[in-house]
């Protein structure tokens, strides 16, 4: 350990070439987006949801039930990899995949620390909202490829709530945009750490963007079909709606990519409106090689941060998921349109007019 | 991540950072297309694959309907509904696409550019109020 030590701040100083580097990246992130999923299903599906719900949860495999996912992704890749003699084959094949690609696709811009970053693309947040509009492809395909009346109902509901939602979610992020003055992520953070009404900082857009951060919770939630936004999926009138006719692997690729989206949406809105890596009240200086958000130690203290703040979020997430019943398909379209959209339009404009005067 | 001036000397490759970066993402595209098709791999050497030789299961590869024989044609209408909201949807997503750019430099435009997209905006909000108005955002 104190080898690792002494050896970190050289490999900080290192710069390898370009295709190490990718590769690097590459496995990070393929380690990544699975643990994601499994960190968020056994805190929160599997242990805050007993507790909230005041029942025990799984007790038996592992120590306090904790390896019980795993157990079952075990049990998932046994399965027979059943294709319906009525669906498109082809089609009912991919869209899982599309799925978890656009949810890995999410990881590239999500900043750990002002280095420890895929890429720093500087259209960052429009990014992410494109990428995680592709899963209402995936989802599409699926409904309409299993050739199941619930599958295809459900496909389409799924298509009318996502594109929806997507208005409010878009909406809400123009709120920080225009505060912050730019889409990179990384650029959203520093402009967050030396935000300042007159005197008196303010180190988190939450405190300016509240409401926007509220309607971006709402909307991520429906964007992961999750309670109270289940309706696509809603297990008593659909029986699981697009997922009906799938096993196996293709159905842990649609449980893997709602969580892994789960935890990206959750470091967005981390990153967005708690200021991602950035510590309060401590100065962030991008032209300073010696500032310490630049130092080999906040390789490792960033993403901790940042994680604390995505783990926040997330019970926040899953709290309203726990506790809410579901809404009708009616008053779930009426929400976005009669209610977060307008919501979002005035303070959209409110903030355009506060950047401009102050 | 990408190297400073003094330090990017030693990659060959003479493309600039911007065009690097995006053939990052679209490696991340085919190393999730990898990973998906590795997982399947993996997954069809582990589970059971009967085929529909001897084994043949016929009941099996029915469409599910809550246990009984399915009924009718799969491929059935929908309501018209969906589609009204998914033309709503496509004006507020072209709202999207100018208020980004107006958005990161609006302290450059000032209040030109705060009454510029204020009529925009407000255009906008017309059209859905007119949606409203017309009764196309109730359900029933």
């Amino acid at each position: 350990m104190t080898g690792l030590l002494a050896a970190a701040p050289v490999l900080a100083g290192l710069d390898p070439p370009y295709w190490v580097e990718t590769l690097i990246k590459v496995g990070v992130v393929a380690l990544l987006i699975p643990t994601t999923a499994l960190i968020l299903g056994i805190v929160f599906l599997f242990k805050v949801m007993s507790w909230m719900q005041s029942r025990l949860g799984p007790q038996e495999a592992g120590p306090k039930g904790l390896l019980q996912l795993l157990a079952d992704g075990v049990k998932f890749i046994q399965k027979q990899d059943i294709v319906p003699d009525a669906a498109d084959r082809f089609v009912f094949k991919v869209a899982p995949m599309v799925v978890l690609i656009s949810t890995f696709l999410l990881y590239v811009i999500i900043p750990g620390s002002p280095n420890v970053v895929v890429e720093s693309l500087d259209t960052g947040v429009f990014f992410a909202l494109a990428m995680s509009s592709l899963s209402v492809i995936g989802i599409l395909m699926a409904g309409w490829a299993s050739a199941n009346k619930y599958a295809l109902m459900s496909g389409i509901r799924a298509a009318g709530q996502l594109i929806a939602y997507e208005l409010p979610m878009v909406l809400a992020v123009v709120g920080v945009v225009i505060q912050a003055g730019t889409l990179n992520l990384n650029g959203i953070i520093a402009a967050q750490a030396d935000f300042k009404i007159g005197p008196v900082p303010f180190p988190f857009f939450i405190l300016t963007q509240a409401p926007m951060f509220l309607v971006f919770l709402a909307a991520a939630q429906a964007e992961l079909t999750q309670p109270p936004f289940d309706m696509p999926v809603a297990e008593s009138e659909l029986v699981g709606g697009y997922q009906v006719e799938y096993s196996g692997f293709r159905f842990l690729f649609f449980f893997m990519g709602e969580f892994a989206t789960a935890f990206a949406f959750a470091a967005i809105a981390s990153v967005l409106f708690l200021g991602g890596w950035s510590i309060p009240f401590v100065t962030y200086d991008a032209a300073d090689p010696n500032n310490f958000y630049h130092s080999w130690v906040f390789w490792l203290i960033g993403p901790a941060v940042l994680f604390t703040k995505i783990m926040l979020v997330s019970f926040l997430i899953f709290w309203f998921r726990f506790t809410y019943p579901r809404l009708r398909e009616d008053q779930l379209q009426k929400i976005c349109w009669k209610y977060l959209i307008p919501i979002c339009l005035v303070w959209v404009s409110v903030t355009a007019i506060a950047k401009v005067v102050m | 991540m990408s190297g400073s001036g003094a330090q990017a000397a030693h990659t060959a490759m003479d493309y600039s950072d911007f065009l690097r970066q995006w053939l990052t993402v679209v490696i991340f595209g085919f190393l999730a297309l990898g990973m998906v098709g590795f997982m399947l791999g993996v997954g069809s050497l582990l589970r059971p694959n009967p085929g529909k030789g001897g084994t043949y299961q016929g009941q099996k590869y029915l469409t599910y309907e809550s246990g009984v024989d399915p009924a009718g044609f799969l491929w059935s209408q929908t309501q018209v509904r969906y589609y009204v909201f998914a033309l709503l949807f496509v004006m507020f997503d072209v709202e999207a696409v100018f208020i980004f750019p107006w958005a990161t430099e609006l302290e450059r435009y000032g209040t030109f550019g705060l009454i510029e997209m204020f009529v925009f905006i407000v255009l906008l909000a017309l059209g859905l109020v007119y949606a409203w108005r017309k009764k196309v955002l109730q359900w029933l």
